[in-house]
């Protein structure tokens, strides 16, 4: 057994390495390093609190036994997992970080001897507080998660789920949960304890519903925020550094991300949180849909296009994720590569259902990240280039949101795709994006439209190359 | 007047929270999925708790409430961690430079 004040030490070690480990990802080439120094904070944290509680009597062989059963299943999801399942298995993984939050806030409370919080009935008030806030953020965590697991493993609809009376039910579930955990503090009732829990997971449950596919990327972000927050506040209860300062970094991670999420938009994070995004502007656009005229083409015209231009602009949307097609995609680049074609992509900050989620699909292809651009850094070249190649991204190349202040998307930043020369439009059919509204680019003289699957019209393309 | 504890650890909490907020901006946009990922198997350090309640049983009494728990909280947590970590280094080990060609 070590001493309270050598534990805290190597708490503390451990806190300095998550720091660093997130640190790392500036750059690709200081993450893989910096990948290992959370690992190792991991290592020295959990060494520690073996060392620090020594009563290795009973439990400690089924401490162990549950250790390796749940790192073998991790093991095997993450050597199994396809990257583009990414926003699902980060989703499941928040669910379980707000799940493990709970059942530790639960241990705590049936027990709070062996945390030194105090006696059954009678838990040190502010430990009290801290643990029914990290209980009920966990809560909210875990069945937010598993709704935003469902909807993009596709077994829940993705389009929001609204009713009436959504907002001020979720108002007062809201102030309940605070009326409870006022309660509890003053009561020490577990009947307050289970019924605060519930009430938790009602409201992640009914938060997440309304939410919309597309904005995922946003609700995800969120939700890696909460269980930050949730990690705090169990690690205040347990007066433990390596917890506190993990829930701070994981929690305003998230909430950068969130931000990055809603700017890239152009929405609040309250617009987005309130959810039903796009589920009422399909009626408005339908009335107005006249028949106007579209050119296109197959893999043939788009290979001629491709083989005489000098530069070429990719720009993959969700689409590509789902069609699989990076692979494909990247043996068209390769063979364009060949001739002499300058090639690039361009990435919107909300393409895809995560942040970040086209460049790792792009480098499972094996794209070089220097070849991979971000929307400020790109934006300008397209008057320069000869093609921009949109595979699977409809609303972020939408100049509406730029001529338009009437549309629900103006004034989100957008790829500036249309002053390319041509522009070539991979898409299944003419059929709106997710913000339900038509995309001008879609009409425009210089657009070939390429009504195919992703994968299937990239790899005809670099046949006819 | 003694200072309490807690006042330190809400001093802790609130400059990571500014240290967490500065690295962040700094990470590169295209790892921010290995960004989430491994803020996902770092949070689960919560599984210290766990390893604590689950400990907490004296020799008779090894499975109560309070210690089963615990023990599924460490599963969990442990699903985080092993899975967290090892998807990022699978993600990160694709990042590659262009070859230099020629």
């Amino acid at each position: 057994m070590i001493s309270a004040n050598l534990s805290a030490i190597f708490y503390l070690i451990s806190g300095v390495l998550f720091i660093l480990a997130l640190r790392g990802l500036s750059s690709p080439e200081t993450s893989r390093q910096g990948n290992l120094f959370g690992i190792l904070g991991m290592i020295i944290a959990i060494t520690v609190t073996f060392l620090s509680v020594g009563n290795f009597s009973s439990g400690l062989i089924y401490v162990l036994i549950f250790l390796l059963i749940g790192g073998l299943i991790g093991a095997f999801i993450a050597y199994r997992i396809p990257m583009t399942a990414m926003p699902e298995l980060v989703a499941g993984f928040h669910s379980l970080v707000g799940l493990a939050a709970v059942f530790v806030a639960i241990s705590a409370f049936l027990n709070p001897d062996a945390f030194n919080l105090g006696s059954p009935g009678n838990i040190k008030l502010g430990s009290l507080i801290e643990m029914s806030i990290g209980a009920a953020v966990g809560a909210i965590t875990f069945s937010g998660s598993i709704i935003a697991f469902l909807k993009l493993q596709g077994i829940m609809t993705g389009s929001p789920i609204t009713f009436k009376g959504q907002h001020p039910l979720n108002a007062l579930i809201l102030i309940s949960i605070i009326v409870l955990i006022y309660l509890l503090c003053s009561t020490q009732s577990s009947n307050m304890f289970w019924t605060l829990l519930f009430v938790s997971f009602l409201i992640g449950f009914l938060l997440i519903i309304p939410i919309g596919g597309a904005d995922m990327p946003v609700v995800i972000s969120m939700l890696n925020s909460y269980s930050g927050w949730a990690a705090a506040g169990i690690g205040f209860t347990l007066e433990n550094t390596a917890l506190i300062i993990t829930g701070a970094l994981v929690g305003s991670s998230g909430a950068i991300l969130s931000y990055i999420m809603c700017k890239g938009m152009n929405r609040s994070f309250f617009n987005v949180i309130l959810g039903g995004f796009g589920a009422t502007e399909q009626s408005s656009n339908s009335q107005n849909k006249e028949q106007r005229p579209v050119k296109s083409g197959n893999a043939d015209d788009a290979a001629f296009l491709m083989k005489n231009a000098s530069s070429v602009i990719i720009v993959p949307g969700y689409g590509m994720a789902v069609a699989q097609a990076q692979h494909a995609l990247r043996e068209m680049v390769d063979t364009l590569k060949k001739n002499d074609i300058k090639v690039s992509y361009a990435i919107h900050p909300v393409a895809g259902r995560m942040p970040g989620h086209m460049n790792v699909l792009l480098a499972e292809a094996n794209v070089p990240y220097d070849e991979v651009f971000e929307l400020e850094e790109i934006n300008n070249d397209f008057a320069n280039a000869d093609v921009a190649f949109v595979i699977g991204a409809n609303d972020v190349t939408n100049p509406v949101a730029k001529t338009d202040p009437q549309s629900p998307i103006y004034g989100m930043p957008v790829l500036d795709v249309e002053k390319c020369k041509s522009v070539l439009f991979v898409k299944r059919s003419l059929s709106p994006g997710y913000a339900g509204i038509d995309n001008d680019l879609f009409y425009k003289e210089n657009t070939l439209m390429l009504f195919a699957d992703a994968k299937k019209m990239t790899e005809d393309i670099t046949k006819n190359l | 007047m003694e200072i309490d504890p807690f006042i330190f650890r809400l001093s802790i909490f609130i400059l990571s929270i500014f240290v967490g907020y500065y690295v962040v901006w700094s990470v590169t946009p295209s790892l921010h999925t290995p960004l989430m990922s491994v803020t996902n198997a770092i949070s689960s350090v919560i599984i210290v708790g766990a390893i604590i309640a689950g400990l907490a049983g004296n020799a008779n009494e090894v499975f109560n409430t309070s210690s089963i728990f615990g023990f599924l909280a460490i599963s969990l947590a442990a699903i985080n961690i092993f899975g967290g970590f090892l998807v990022t280094q699978r993600m990160l080990a694709m990042y590659k430079k262009k070859k230099k060609d020629k």
